[in-house]
C-alpha cells in the first residue's frame, strides 16, 4: 500500500510521461505496425496453397539457403576479426589508432549502393584485389564469395561497436586475480576474459547476422544475380515487384519477416542477459 | 604442503611476466592481423572511392555534380534525410525519456518494437509502403469501386492529387522507416544509466519541466544525441534498397543517376561521418576522470 502511494508520487515528480509515451505510441503505430500489418494483410488474399507453393519455388528455397548460409558465415567471421580489432584498439597503442578507430565506422557511414559498387570493381577480374586472386582461380565478382565479402564487410562495426565498450570496462583486477592464481595468458582469456565477453558478442553476432539476411543495396552489385546460384533473398522479392506480382512478393517477405521477429527477439533476450551480466559485476 | 609452496611462487613469476598483457611478438601478431583484415575490408575501399571520384581530375569531379539529373538526385536525398532525421530525433528523445525515467508496463515490448525496423530487410520496409500507399493499397489512389478501404481518405487524396508511390512522399517515409531506431537506440540505454535524480532534484528545486529537460537532461546526453543523429544520418542518406522500391525502381537509368551522384557525395559526406564516436567517447572518459 505504501509502495504504491511512493510510487505515484515518484511518477508525478518529472513530468511529460503522457506526453512523450503518447508521441511515441502514435510514431510507431503510423510509421512502422500499420505499415507493417498491410503485409500480413496482403497475403490474406493468396489461399494457403498458393501462399506455400510461392514460399518453396526452387529459387526461393536457394535464395534462403544463400542468404543464410553467406550471412552466418559472414557473421561468424566478423566475430572472429571484430573480436581481434576491437581487442587491439583497447588494449595496445600502435601509430594510427585513432583514426583505425574511426574508420571502424566506415560501413555505416557509406551509402550501401557505393559500398557495393566500390567492392564490386575491387574484386572484378582487373581490379586491385581481383586480379590478385585471378592468378589462384579465385572469382570474387558475381559469385557466393562476393556476397561472403560484401555481408562481412557490413557486418562488422556491430561486432567491434558492441564488445569494445564492454572490453574497455572490463576490471583488470579479475585479470590480475587469475594470473596470480598461477593462470597463463591463454588460460586467463579463455577462462576469464572470454566468458565476460560472450554475451556481448553474441549480440553483435545477432545484429550483423540480421543486417546481413535483409542487406540489398550492397550486395546486388557484386553477386551478378544468377537465379538459383547467386540470387539473395531480397532480389527475389524485388523481382515479384518488377513483374507486379505484389501477392508472391509478400508471400516471401512474410518469411523474412518472420525470421526477423525471431532474430529481433533474440537480440533483446541477449541484450538483457547482457546488462543483468554487467550490473551483477558491478554489483 | 606443495600448495603452499605454489602460491608463494607464483606472484614472482607473474610480476616479471606483466600478468595482464601478452609477449610482444603476440601484440604485434595481432595488431597486424587486425590491421591486414581491416584493411582489406575497409581501407582499400575507401582509398578506391577517392581515387575513383577523381580519377579524373578535380575539374571533372564538380562537373559532374553539374549533371542535373545528378544534382537533383542529391538534393533528393539532402531532403529525404532533412525529414527524416529530425523526425527521428524528436522520436528518439521522446521515447528514451519516457522509457528510461518512468516505469510502465510492458516496457520490454515497446523496446522490442522500436528496434523492429532495424532487423527488416530494406526491400521489405519499401514494399510496406508500397502495400499501404500502392495502387492496390489500402489507401490507393485509384479508387476500387468493388474494394474501397478508406473511402474519404482515398477521395481526398485523389482530389488533392497527393501521390506517395513512386513520388518524394514515399522516398521520404522509407527514409524514415529505416532510420527509425537509431536515436532511441543510443539515447536509451544512456539515460537509463544515467538514472532520474539529476531531474528529480531540478524539479524539486523548483525547475519547470522545459528546464530542467534542457539544463539537466540534454547536457548529459548530448554527446549519446549526437552520434545518434550522425549514424541516423549516414543511414538515411546512403539507403538504396527501400529507396529504390518506393520511386520507381523500373526507371535503371534513374537509379544509376542516383548512383554516381551518390558515389560523389560519398566522398564529401560520408568522411564527415566518421569522427563522431571518438568524439563522444573523449568526452565520456573525461567526464568521469
Amino acid at each position: 500500500m505504501a509502495k504504491s502511494v511512493s510510487r505515484s508520487k515518484r511518477i508525478r515528480v518529472l513530468p511529460g510521461f503522457k506526453l512523450t509515451l503518447g508521441f511515441t505510441l502514435f510514431y510507431l503505430g503510423l510509421i512502422v505496425l500499420i505499415p507493417l500489418a498491410a503485409v500480413f494483410w496482403k497475403t490474406t488474399t493468396l489461399t494457403w496453397p498458393q501462399f506455400w507453393q510461392t514460399i518453396t519455388m526452387p529459387t526461393a528455397m536457394a535464395s534462403y539457403r544463400l542468404t543464410f548460409g553467406a550471412s552466418f558465415l559472414a557473421a561468424l567471421v566478423n566475430v572472429v576479426f571484430g573480436l581481434i580489432v576491437a581487442w587491439v584498439l583497447v588494449r595496445y597503442e600502435f601509430f594510427g589508432k585513432k583514426i583505425v578507430d574511426a574508420l571502424v565506422d566506415l560501413p555505416f557511414a557509406l551509402p550501401t549502393a557505393v559500398a557495393g559498387i566500390t567492392l564490386a570493381a575491387l574484386y572484378s577480374k582487373t581490379g586491385w584485389i581481383g586480379q590478385l586472386l585471378e592468378p589462384l582461380g579465385i572469382k570474387a565478382a558475381n559469385t557466393q564469395l562476393g556476397i561472403f565479402i560484401a555481408l562481412t564487410f557490413i557486418g562488422l562495426p556491430f561486432i567491434v561497436r558492441t564488445v569494445q565498450p564492454i572490453l574497455e570496462d572490463l576490471d583488470p583486477e579479475l585479470e590480475e586475480a587469475a594470473s596470480s592464481l598461477g593462470a597463463n595468458r591463454w588460460q586467463v582469456f579463455w577462462r576469464v576474459i572470454l566468458p565476460m565477453l560472450t554475451p556481448a558478442l553474441l549480440t553483435g553476432f545477432a545484429l550483423a547476422f540480421a543486417r546481413a539476411l535483409g542487406e540489398y543495396g550492397s550486395v546486388i552489385f557484386i553477386a551478378g544475380n544468377i537465379p538459383m546460384k547467386t540470387q539473395i533473398t531480397p532480389v527475389i522479392i524485388m523481382g515479384e515487384l518488377d513483374m507486379f506480382d505484389y501477392g508472391k512478393a509478400t508471400a516471401i517477405a512474410v518469411v523474412m519477416l518472420v525470421v526477423s521477429f525471431v532474430l529481433l527477439l533474440t537480440i533483446n533476450v541477449l541484450q538483457w542477459w547482457t546488462n543483468r551480466y554487467n550490473t551483477n559485476n558491478l554489483a | 604442503m606443495t600448495p603452499a609452496a605454489t602460491t608463494f611462487h607464483t606472484p614472482h613469476h607473474v610480476v616479471h611476466r606483466h600478468t595482464t598483457s601478452e609477449p610482444p611478438f603476440v601484440r604485434r601478431a595481432l595488431i597486424g592481423v587486425a590491421l591486414v583484415f581491416l584493411s582489406l575490408f575497409l581501407f582499400l575501399p575507401l582509398v578506391f572511392v577517392f581515387t575513383q571520384a577523381f580519377a579524373k581530375g578535380i575539374g571533372f569531379y564538380f562537373e559532374t555534380l553539374r549533371d542535373p539529373n545528378a544534382w537533383s538526385a542529391i538534393k533528393l536525398t539532402l531532403l529525404a534525410a532533412a525529414i527524416a532525421v529530425p523526425l527521428n530525433c524528436v522520436f528518439g528523445v521522446c521515447a528514451a525519456w519516457a522509457i528510461a525515467k518512468f516505469d510502465f508496463p510492458g516496457k520490454n515490448i515497446l523496446l522490442t518494437l522500436i528496434d523492429l525496423p532495424f532487423s527488416v530487410s530494406p526491400v521489405i520496409a519499401g514494399l510496406i509502403y508500397v502495400l499501404v500507399f500502392g495502387a492496390q493499397g489500402w489507401l490507393g489512389l485509384y479508387l476500387n469501386a468493388d474494394n474501397p478501404h478508406f473511402p474519404w481518405l482515398q477521395n481526398w487524396l485523389n482530389d488533392h492529387n497527393f501521390k506517395i508511390i513512386f513520388a518524394v512522399p514515399g522516398i521520404v517515409l522509407a527514409t524514415i522507416f529505416v532510420t527509425f531506431p537509431f536515436v532511441a537506440r543510443e539515447l536509451i540505454p544512456l539515460m537509463q544509466a544515467q538514472g532520474r535524480s539529476e531531474e528529480e532534484a531540478a524539479r524539486v528545486l523548483g525547475a519547470s519541466g522545459w528546464q530542467t529537460f534542457w539544463r539537466v537532461t540534454l547536457p548529459n546526453i548530448k554527446w549519446g544525441l549526437i552520434y545518434g543523429v550522425i549514424l541516423c544520418n549516414a543511414r538515411a542518406m546512403g539507403e538504396f534498397g527501400a529507396v529504390s522500391v518506393v520511386s520507381g525502381k523500373f526507371a535503371g537509368r534513374r537509379i544509376r543517376f542516383r548512383c554516381t551522384s551518390r558515389r560523389f557525395m560519398t566522398t564529401i559526406i560520408s568522411p564527415a561521418h566518421l569522427p563522431w564516436r571518438r568524439c563522444w567517447r573523449f568526452s565520456r572518459s573525461s567526464r568521469s576522470a
